[in-house]
Formats: C-alpha cells, structure tokens, sequence
C-alpha cells in the first residue's frame, strides 16, 4: 500500500501541513494533543476538507484541490476506530457490524459480522446493546465494524484511551495482531509513548505548526530521551 | 347522538398526520442536515401558522386553493368539483395548521444527534437514503414521535383555519370542534358538552398512547 498525503488545512491557530508517503503495516501517528492528528485522520477519511493538497491512496485520488477532485467519504472504504464507539444503540452489536460488512446479501453481511465479531473477540455479546457493553467491548465491535467492510486503510483515533491499562494492553495486541493477519495498512493516532513502542513499525510525527515527518520508532525512542534528559 | 363529526376529524386528522410526517420528517431532515441558500427564510414561513391566528391562515388557504386559483381549478378539472368546502379541504388545512409542530420538533431532535454517529456510519460506506433511515432518523425518533404527535392533536383540534376553507357543512365538513362551536351558537349546551367531552378522551387516549410508544421505542 501506498499512502501519499501532501496537504494543507486551518487546525486552530496554526496551519497543519502533512506532507509524507506511507508504506503498509501499522504506522503510529504520534504527537501532542492539538498538533492535528485526529484533524489529519479526518482528511484522509474525508470528514473535513483540506485548503489546498491532494491525499492517494494506492493510485485512488481521494482529494485534489488542484483539479477538484472529492471521492465521497463512503466511497473510500476506509476503516476507522473512532475515541467514542459511536455504535448505533438502537441495534445489536451484530447489526451493528453487518451495516457495515460487504456482501451481496443480507445473511452474506451478516455472517462477514458474525466472522469478524469472533476475530476482535466480541461474539459473546454480539446479541446485546452497546449500552450494556463496557467501553473495552464497545471498542472490539467498533474494531469489528472497522474491518467488517474489508477496509483499504485502517484508521485509529486515540481508540483505548478511555480504558483502563490491561484493557488497553490487550486491545493494542490485538490491533497489532489483527493487522499483522490481514495485512490492512493501518494508522494509528496516540500521544503515549508505550503505545508508541508496542506497535509502530514506523512513526508518523506530529508537532504543532511544523511538517509531519516519518521517522523510525528507534529514531523517535531516541529523540523523546533526548527530551527528557 | 350524531358520531358523524367525530369520525370526520378523526380522518381529517389521520389524514392531516400522514402529510405532516411526511412533508414535516422530511423538511426536517433537510433543515437540520443541508444547508442552501433561503433556508431561514424556508425555516421562517414553515412556521409561520404557529404565530398566525387562524383566521389568517385560513384566508391565505382560501386564496391559495379555491376555485379561481390555479391549485383550485387543476383540482376542479381533475375530480369535476371545487376543493374549498369539502372534507379534503379540511385535510389540507389541518396539515398546513399541523406542520410546523411537527417539523420544529423534528429539527430539533435530528439537529442534537452526536454527529459522530453519522460520520462513523458514513466512513463505514452508507449514505444518501440508507444513513437517513438506518442511523440519523432512528437516533432522533423519540423527538420525531413526539413532534408527529404534537401534530396528530393540533390537526384534531384545528378550527378557525378548517371553518374558513371547509365551511360548517353538516354531515359533509362538520368537524368535532366545529360542531361544539355549532351547538354553543345554537345554545344547545349538552350536546356540546357530550361533543367536548368526547375529543377530550380521544386526546387523552393518543397521547397516553404516544406516551408508552416512546417508551418502548428503544
């Protein structure tokens, strides 16, 4: 896979500019709070809009601002774990999924759901509301709904913030797993440097004001002990 | 005792509710999710029969569809007689007088939905009608119930609006209010009394109805 990002985009008082290529595998997108991460993940999904610049996809144009070009969010088949699950919570958590799985037809969707449920570890409460989930199983069926729609590119937000750390723990390897298994290129937003070790094949680094930059995760490890020395 | 006014206003606002859902749900759901030019003017004049008095919108009906108006006349051609003066006059005037109650309440409802729900939805690849039936309209439908609702009683309820474009035909657009307003004239106040008490309990009903419908909506 090949992400290309060259944009431009108004993220409070400063200008956000990203401008990087991605290979596959799972990249961290790692920085302060405020320095555009969730804005930059919004872009590449389509959510918000650049000012100017372009973001491709495995020769998919997603924006061009030059030629006009938009592709509409639903049609980027994009992945995203948002920091809130925002699952539907007048459907189960099966439904939930199989509205976003592909398939020809309604049973084909919902055995994809039923599929992916297993593999994020939600099926024991597939049948159930997402308010009567804790926030940790919420986040497995956001996972599932993410990867149910066989995604090109797996978006990640911040997603286990809100749990306590062996949930989070559990949940990164997961994640890892998962886009280990299925070989969806991932990006993963965080501000914490455990995260940041435990996962990144490579680290996408986000400061406020200056150019996103791909580093190493080792470069990065070296760079914040440099930082706090 | 004569049922024929009951049953009219229940068809007329049976009728009255069908187009207001329709017209209001859907006027909501552009309102609160589109934006385009002369949309608080649109906003402003959908809600203008809650501030005007009825008469006037009565009028504004009777110029808007009687005989020599362009509405009126196609009607004519159509069906061979005039629309002002009959039952689905009064279908039209309880819609008009209904609408904007439920489509303010119905705004509001779809307006306050998290709009997170709609972009995860949307990223995870629905749009269009699918997002609208599937996410944003069933997240907002204790606010649609209630506002549908609030309509069904205001269309039961219309007179000034109803009298001035349907008449006080009895047996043909006598509606329940009227027919209480027609007793009163006529110092008949039992039967008034019967009439009036009657729409009470058919209000109370629906609402008690509405009420256990939005509590068992999740």
């Amino acid at each position: 896979m090949n992400l290309e990002v060259d944009v431009r985009a108004q993220v409070g008082d400063f200008d956000l500019h990203a401008e990087f290529a991605l290979p596959g595998g799972l990249t961290v997108l790692f920085g302060p709070s405020g320095a555009g991460k969730t804005r930059l993940l919004r872009l590449i999904a389509g959510l918000d809009e650049p000012a100017v610049g372009r973001i491709v996809l495995d020769g998919t144009c997603f924006v061009d601002t030059t030629t006009g070009r938009r592709l509409p969010v639903h049609q980027r088949r994009i992945g995203m774990v948002f920091q809130q699950a925002y699952l539907l919570p007048h459907r189960t958590v099966l439904a939930n999924v199989a509205l976003a799985a592909r398939g020809a037809s309604r049973e084909e969707r919902r055995d994809r759901a039923a599929e992916w449920l297993e593999r994020t570890g939600a099926t024991p409460f597939a049948h159930r509301r997402p308010h009567q989930l804790s926030g940790g199983q919420q986040q497995r069926a956001a996972l599932a709904r993410a990867l149910a729609g066989e995604p090109r590119l797996l978006l990640l937000d911040e997603p286990f913030n809100a749990l306590d750390l062996e949930r989070r723990d559990r949940l990164r390897r997961l994640v890892r797993g998962l886009v280990d298994e299925t070989g969806v290129p991932a990006l993963f937003v965080t501000h914490d440097p455990d995260e940041l070790a435990m996962l990144a094949d490579q680290v996408l680094l986000a400061e406020p004001g200056r150019v996103f930059e791909i580093a190493g995760p080792l470069e990065v490890a070296r760079r914040l002990g440099r930082a706090r020395d | 005792m004569d049922w024929f006014p009951l049953l009219l206003s229940l068809r007329v606002a049976a009728l009255a509710t069908v187009f207001t859902t329709i017209i209001g749900v859907g006027g909501a759901y552009a309102l609160a999710r589109w934006r385009f030019p002369g949309h608080g003017l649109v906003e402003a004049v959908a809600s203008l029969p809650i501030v005007l008095p009825p008469t006037v919108l009565g009028y504004y009906l009777l110029v808007t569809i009687g005989r020599t108006s362009p509405i009126g006349r196609a009607w004519e051609a159509v069906t061979g007689f005039p629309l002002v003066f009959t039952w689905q006059a009064a279908v039209i005037a309880a819609t008009v007088a209904s609408l904007p109650y439920c489509l303010r309440t119905a705004t509001a409802a779809i307006a306050a939905i998290d709009r997170g729900y709609e972009e995860a939805a949307r990223v995870a690849g629905l749009h269009g009608r699918r997002l609208a039936f599937l996410v944003t309209l069933p997240l907002a439908r204790r606010g649609i119930v209630a506002g549908i609702s609030l309509a069904f009683a205001r269309a039961l309820g219309d007179f000034g609006t109803t009298l001035l474009v349907a008449g006080n035909v009895p047996g043909r657009t006598q509606t329940m209010p009227i027919a209480v307003y027609d007793r009163v004239q006529a110092f008949d106040y039992a039967t008034a009394g019967v009439l009036a008490g009657v729409l009470s309990v058919v209000a109370v009903a629906v609402l008690l109805l509405v009420r256990r419908l939005e509590r068992t909506a999740l």
